[in-house]
């Protein structure tokens, strides 16, 4: 071993280590901002370990640092004002991103050694020299190519660009999906016969195969399939190590993938689906338009928002429900003035979070610490479900299957079993939905029913503001 | 390196992801996805690589530059994001003593 060798030997077990603390620390709320730096330190350590075994080593060429310095600027750049620009709301959609991109780029480094075998020196380097460069070649194409065109259906769909054409959710697609997969089989064989052109072939396939799967995928299990393609991406990144023979990426890789996934089967316990059902399943407003849980509602209480702010100006406890309606209706600032306001009439208040309240695990902590909400007061559904007979209101702003008292009662409703927030329990619960829809499970809401359940129609951020007014009207919160 | 140590390489790697991420709270999840998404845009690596062994070859060139543009962008905007969420956390306990 000669001195760049070993230099970069360290460099790599360097970041190694430091990219393993920055995501143990990532899972404490207090070290978490500064492992998320940890871990960009040790991504620029590694970029600066690679870059100097190769100055020590071969030299870098002009034209290689041209090509290195536009394709990082153009790059870091658009990264960067996205990151900035984007709103706290859109965060799902922008996570599917930047994983799309990922992906393509490992898709992109397989494809390049793939087509244009490189010349002189190059010890692992040259295409079709074994198996073992063909194999990883392939999977990280295909694994590549899925995580980039399914990130970027999940984009769409989360966006609304995209809806779920009705042709995904019936049989046919299970059909479409085989042939595609195994198409991309046959790709991959004919390429380890030798048959160059065919990687042409796996690239089409398996980017029509990461479509077909992501399509008929319904809105509340998108942060599922965000979070798998996640690990995706953390896989691809893998295999391209085998392709460049990098140790560094395969760990790394291998730690995203492996990452991931579990965070994929937490989501999936949380809204009480099976990664399967997740996967084959289809949407599941689809599967249960036909059931009889999709009755008609029978005992609608609508009240006013004045007769709202008169029971919470009586109230000694609140719990606030936050879903992903709050998000759309950008309202989290306009809750937070409602709920100081509560607060310094010297009523108690907290939030309820279910796990998968909002698009993805912690969205709704999120908006709401954007809010300036303490990080005390959010409450996760274990903590806070033996409080609500306690509790003299409840708001409901937005959410609507996480509250559903059917997932506790009825053993045929398809949502039976999914860990929900008792709300039904509370002295009053008012319900802030702009109409009668249902939620995105898209079955019928026994809790709207209930004779302690009020419902305010109108947008979130709007019933807010009008609350505001009227809790002022009623001399809250002023001293 | 031959392939069989690459192969342990992959296997303690998925290991100690594993092993990392069996402990987040929920509240952390998306901030996590996030990071962790960041990260596996290490590919920047292989991009470079490519690059660096492409010699004169335009096309490589172009599509290793192409390929570490997109993983630059994963990784630059991830943590970056990751900090807007977190920061949003982190304000917190410290304002309200």
């Amino acid at each position: 071993m000669n001195l760049p060798v070993i230099i970069k030997f360290v460099i790599d077990l360097l970041a190694v280590l430091l990219l393993a603390l920055g995501i143990k620390g990532l899972s404490k709320v207090k070290s978490a901002r500064d492992a998320n730096r940890l871990a960009a330190f040790a991504m620029s350590l590694s970029v600066v370990g690679l870059l100097s075994y190769y100055l020590g080593t071969s030299g870098i060429a002009i034209q290689s640092w041209i090509w290195i310095i536009i394709g990082s600027i153009i790059g870091s750049l658009f990264g960067a004002i996205l990151a900035k620009k984007v709103p706290m709301t859109s965060m799902p959609e922008t996570v599917a991103l930047f994983n799309g991109c990922g992906g393509m780029s490992s898709l992109l480094v397989a494809l390049g050694v793939a087509i244009f075998p490189i010349s002189g020196g190059l010890e692992n380097f040259d295409f079709f020299k074994s198996l073992i460069n063909e194999v990883s070649i392939s999977v990280s194409i295909f694994v590549g190519a899925i995580t980039f065109t399914g990130s970027i259906v999940a984009m769409a769909k989360l966006q609304g660009w995209l809806s779920t054409p009705a042709w995904t959710q019936s049989k046919v697609r299970h059909f479409v999906n085989i042939v595609f997969a195994v198409a991309s089989l046959i790709a991959f064989f004919d390429l380890i016969n030798g048959n160059t052109s065919s990687i042409w072939l796996l690239v089409i396939v398996s980017s029509l195969l990461g479509i077909g799967v992501t399509l008929p995928i319904g809105g509340a299990d998108m942060p599922v399939v965000i979070s798998l393609l996640n690990s995706y991406s953390g896989i691809a990144a893998a295999a391209a190590g085998f392709v460049v023979d990098s140790q560094l990426l395969i760990v790394a890789g291998a730690m995203v993938g492996a990452a991931g996934l579990i965070l994929t089967q937490v989501m999936c316990k949380g809204m009480n689906r099976s990664l399967v059902s997740v996967l084959f399943g289809g949407s599941l407003s689809a599967q249960t338009t036909a059931s009889s849980s999709s009755g008609e509602y029978t005992n609608i209480t609508s009240c006013s928002v004045e007769e709202c702010a008169l029971t919470l100006e009586a109230a000694n406890k609140v719990i606030i429900v936050p879903g992903y309606g709050l998000a759309v209706a950008q309202a989290q600032h306009t809750l937070r003035e409602v709920t100081k306001k509560l607060e310094q009439n010297g009523i108690e208040v907290v939030y309820a979070i279910h796990p998968v309240a909002g698009r993805m695990p912690g969205h709704m902590n999120v908006l709401l610490a954007e809010a300036d909400v303490p990080y005390e007061q959010l409450k996760e559904m274990d903590v806070v479900n033996p409080d609500f007979p306690a509790t003299d209101v409840v708001l409901v702003l937005g959410a609507n299957d996480v509250v559903n008292p059917q997932a506790k009662n009825d053993s045929s409703s398809p949502l039976y079993g999914m860990p929900v927030l008792d709300v039904q329990e509370a002295r009053t619960v008012f319900v802030i939905k702009r109409g009668m829809s249902a939620g995105y499970s898209g079955i019928k809401n026994d809790l709207f029913d209930l004779p302690n359940t009020s419902m305010v129609f109108g947008d979130a951020k709007k019933v807010l503001n009008d609350l505001i007014g009227e809790l002022k009207d009623l001399g809250v919160g002023e001293k | 390196m031959s392939f069989i140590s690459l192969l342990w390489v992959l296997l303690l790697g998925s290991l100690l992801g594993l092993e990392l991420i069996g402990k987040v709270p929920p509240t952390l999840h998306t901030p996590l996805m996030s990071g962790a998404n960041a990260i596996s845009g290490i590919t920047m690596l292989a991009a470079l690589t490519l690059i660096v062994k492409a010699e004169n070859n335009i096309p490589l060139l172009v599509i290793g530059s192409v390929s570490l543009g997109f993983a630059l962008f994963n990784v630059v905007g991830g943590f970056f994001v990751t900090d807007r969420m977190l920061a949003m956390f982190s304000r917190k306990p410290s304002n309200k003593k």
